[in-house]
């Protein structure tokens, strides 16, 4: 299956020996000079590419709080060493969180410090943790750099709220504007920023896939679930990742999605314009970027005359959504005030549920047993409803209303403390498939022990990240690829329809609840 | 002496305060620009106080993470603040308004036996520094010396309470005559001179080296920011432009 071994399921938790460099030599593909300049990026490394990185450096040290006061406060105290599942998974000390932002670190301290610059001038700038700027420290930057999710894990156990996923971010912006930019984030936001979704695929063939579900549904269970695209005067806007419209298994979410919708006798659109959840431009660190792609749920928002938007199932996305939609493209004040701006979708459910509006068979689903794996992005960059953790109960209340067989997975691998399913904030490429690989496995061993404890035979999901990796990277450890599915699919398949020719056999399930 | 010693303290106050101070206004100046609290976060901001109030006094965050490096990193700084609270008498006079609270018996009984919980926990902190794979990794010199550094002060005022105690109404008379600009001389005791020395030293590196995560706590914006980003538009003043060039 691949020339690297496949490491053996352990039993959580497990914190690895150090062995230096495992990991150095991964290396993913480098944006064409094409994709470059289309972001506005240098097409390739620039002269005087030193002075220009530590330039930019300063640029945002004085634009993000968070770089300046991140790049200090650090003391080693190691409560974040053992935190990162590509550390758990590798055992390469740079997959440590601290060890990966002193990889900025060094160079901000030799640069831009008073020890530095002196220890430096010594010729032992080691001594206080600085370190020369050359190529060889620029190729760790891309590696180690490209293999952080972003997930903010190592951020909840710092006594400091130092998130490594700001230093990547920052490291990414800061290798873009010199020219170094990895092909799989700046391709997709390139292609979202003038096609409208991470896949490239136009408005044509998006109407002619929504189409086709209609009939597929249509067949499935004889009722007319509409998938509307670009429907003016609605009220609801759904921006789903684009990943739903045809992957799997995420467009079983879709399905669910649109029979939520249907039952709740809602009216919505999709959009060709924002066809697309995900902001990739939050991966790079590029506020511009990210603001662009924001706008685009804006115009289209404005456009179709929408009161609502909602979000579908995607973790990263939310957290642009939950976190920042309002920032880079409010203000909403010409939505309705009722609902929050944007909403998730399990929100909308779930509220639905709480009125008692959606009535369920939950027997549909009891060939399996559930797990629930929190996004990194949901659990631990955003909200759902009122109160805080509102992301954790609210996925299992929906789940919960589906299903009749839940089971959790260990406490110190769910909630706040979830692992990232090891393909986030950028990693999703094949050419990243081993530190896919070694990052998923702290997932798997946690998802292991309830499949051989408690009798678990599928994980659930809310993004589509989580979902393409683990149908990748399940069989690497012997489960199998269709193990993972969307929440929206157990909704989906368990709903009863009222307008459905059997609906009467509604009446004595329906009040299980 | 007296004199090199008062100058010493003179600068190293200096440094200490328009260091730190400068630090301060720096991270204060700088917008974030986004809404990143690591959620679940306080949806208030008396919420925010609380959860900032747990990190400082009760380092919850690090008790998550790692017992032992919570329990010496705790016992540490806990025994430093009681043991700066002991030394405040040396630098108060006996009529200030102040002079009842801070020779309360139980602040000095308190303040002198911390002391031993301070050592504790630094030696603690640094076996970690040697024993831990991860963290010897991530360790440099100056992360063991800072250790050391501390050690130092901590044992030779240790030294100085329980075994060779030197002149401490001179002392306080150096120190008192210092806020006065007048200067007094000081005992030449070896154990308080190396002590003194010592704590300037810490005070001109605390702006320059990682003791900045004292100030740099309260500006994180994972831990300082409310949640509430759906409710109250987050906006930074460099990134009012872009909302202008929109029209």
């Amino acid at each position: 299956m691949a020339e690297y071994e496949i490491p053996e399921l352990r039993n959580i938790p497990i914190i690895p020996k150090v062995e230096v460099g495992t990991m150095a030599h991964i290396k993913s593909f480098m944006a064409k000079e094409s994709m470059q300049t289309a972001l506005g990026f240098p097409g390739e490394l620039v002269d005087d590419w030193e002075e220009k990185l530590l330039d930019k450096m300063d640029d945002l040290r004085g634009r993000y709080r968070s770089l300046q006061v991140y790049l200090d406060s650090c003391v080693k105290c190691g409560a974040c060493t053992d935190k990162c599942h590509y550390f758990i998974g590798t055992g390469d000390p740079k997959n440590m969180p601290v060890a990966r932002q002193d990889l900025m670190r060094k160079v901000y301290r030799r640069y831009r410090t008073f020890a530095g610059k002196f220890f430096g001038k010594l010729g032992i700038p080691g001594f206080v943790g600085a370190a020369e700027l050359n190529k060889d420290v620029l190729d760790e930057w891309y590696s180690y750099f490209h293999q952080c999710s972003q997930c903010r894990r190592c951020s909840v156990y710092c006594p400091y709220g130092i998130d490594t996923a700001e230093i990547s971010m920052a490291a990414r912006e800061m290798m873009d504007s010199i020219g170094v930019g990895q092909k799989y984030c700046n391709e997709i936001v390139g292609k979202a920023q003038t096609i409208g979704n991470n896949l490239g695929l136009p408005e044509r063939a998006l109407a002619d896939t929504l189409e086709g579900l209609e009939e597929e549904v249509e067949e499935d269970i004889g009722v007319a679930v509409k998938f509307p695209l670009d429907q003016k005067g609605v009220d609801i806007l759904l921006v789903a990742p684009s990943a739903d419209f045809f992957a799997e298994p995420h467009v079983d979410g879709l399905i669910g999605y649109a029979k939520v919708f249907h039952e709740a006798g809602a009216s919505w659109t999709l959009s060709s314009h924002a066809s697309e959840a995900a902001n990739f431009g939050m991966f790079i660190g590029s506020y511009e970027n990210m603001r662009i792609l924001s706008q685009r749920v804006r115009k289209a928002a404005l456009d179709l005359g929408v009161k609502r938007i909602i979000f579908g199932e995607c973790g990263h996305a939310w957290r642009v959504a939950y976190s920042f939609l309002n920032t880079l493209a409010g203000p909403w004040d010409f939505m309705d005030p009722k609902y929050p701006v944007p909403q998730h979708i399990c929100e909308y459910t779930y509220d639905l549920i709480q009125q008692d509006k959606l009535k369920f068979d939950k027997s549909e689903n009891d060939h399996m047993t559930i797990t629930f794996h929190d996004s990194c992005n949901v659990a631990r960059a955003s909200r759902m409803g009122n109160k805080p953790g509102g992301q954790f109960d609210i996925p299992r209340a929906v789940i919960k209303a589906a299903c009749n067989n839940y089971v959790d997975m260990p406490e110190d691998t769910i909630k706040e403390a979830t692992f990232c399913c090891g393909g986030g904030g950028g990693i999703l490429t094949d050419d990243l498939m081993e530190i896919r690989v070694k990052g998923a496995q702290p997932r798997m061993e946690a998802y292991n022990q309830v499949v051989k404890e408690r009798g678990v035979t599928n994980l659930a999901a809310i993004c589509a990240i989580c979902k393409a990796q683990f149908s990748k990277v399940l069989p690497y450890y012997g489960f199998g690829m269709t193990d993972i599915i969307s929440v929206h699919q157990l909704v989906g398949d368990a709903l009863l329809l009222s307008d459905a020719a059997d609906s009467n056999d509604a009446e004595d399930v329906g009040g299980e609840e | 002496m007296s004199a090199l010693f008062a100058g010493i303290f003179y600068i190293a106050a200096l440094i200490f305060v328009v260091g730190v101070g400068r630090k301060i206004m720096l991270y204060a100046r700088t917008p974030a620009p986004l809404k990143i609290p690591t959620t679940p976060a306080p949806v208030t901001q008396t919420g925010v106080v609380l959860r900032m109030a747990r990190e400082v006094v009760l380092f919850s965050s690090l008790f998550k993470s790692n017992k032992w490096t919570w329990v010496f990193g705790w016992m540490f700084h806990v025994g430093l603040l009681l043991a700066f609270f002991r030394h405040l008498r040396y630098a108060i006079s006996p009529n200030s308004f102040l002079w009842p609270i801070v020779s309360f018996d139980l602040i000095q009984a308190f303040g002198k036996y911390a002391g031993f919980a301070m050592l504790a926990g630094l030696g603690g902190l640094l076996a970690r520094r040697f024993l831990v794979d991860r963290v010897r990794y991530i360790s440099a010199p100056s992360d063991y010396l800072m250790l050391v550094l501390l050690l130092g002060i901590g044992g030779s005022g240790m030294l100085m309470s329980f075994v060779a105690h030197p002149d401490i109404i001179m002392l306080k008379e150096f120190v008192l005559g210092l806020f006065f600009f007048d200067l007094q001389p000081l005992p030449t005791d070896g154990l308080l001179l190396v002590h003194l020395s010592l704590v300037a030293l810490l005070m001109i590196i605390f702006p320059i080296s990682k003791l900045l995560h004292a100030p740099g706590l309260f500006f994180s914006p994972s831990r300082n920011q409310v949640d509430n980003p759906r409710e109250k538009r987050h906006l930074a003043p460099w990134a009012t432009k872009f909302d202008a060039d929109q029209g």
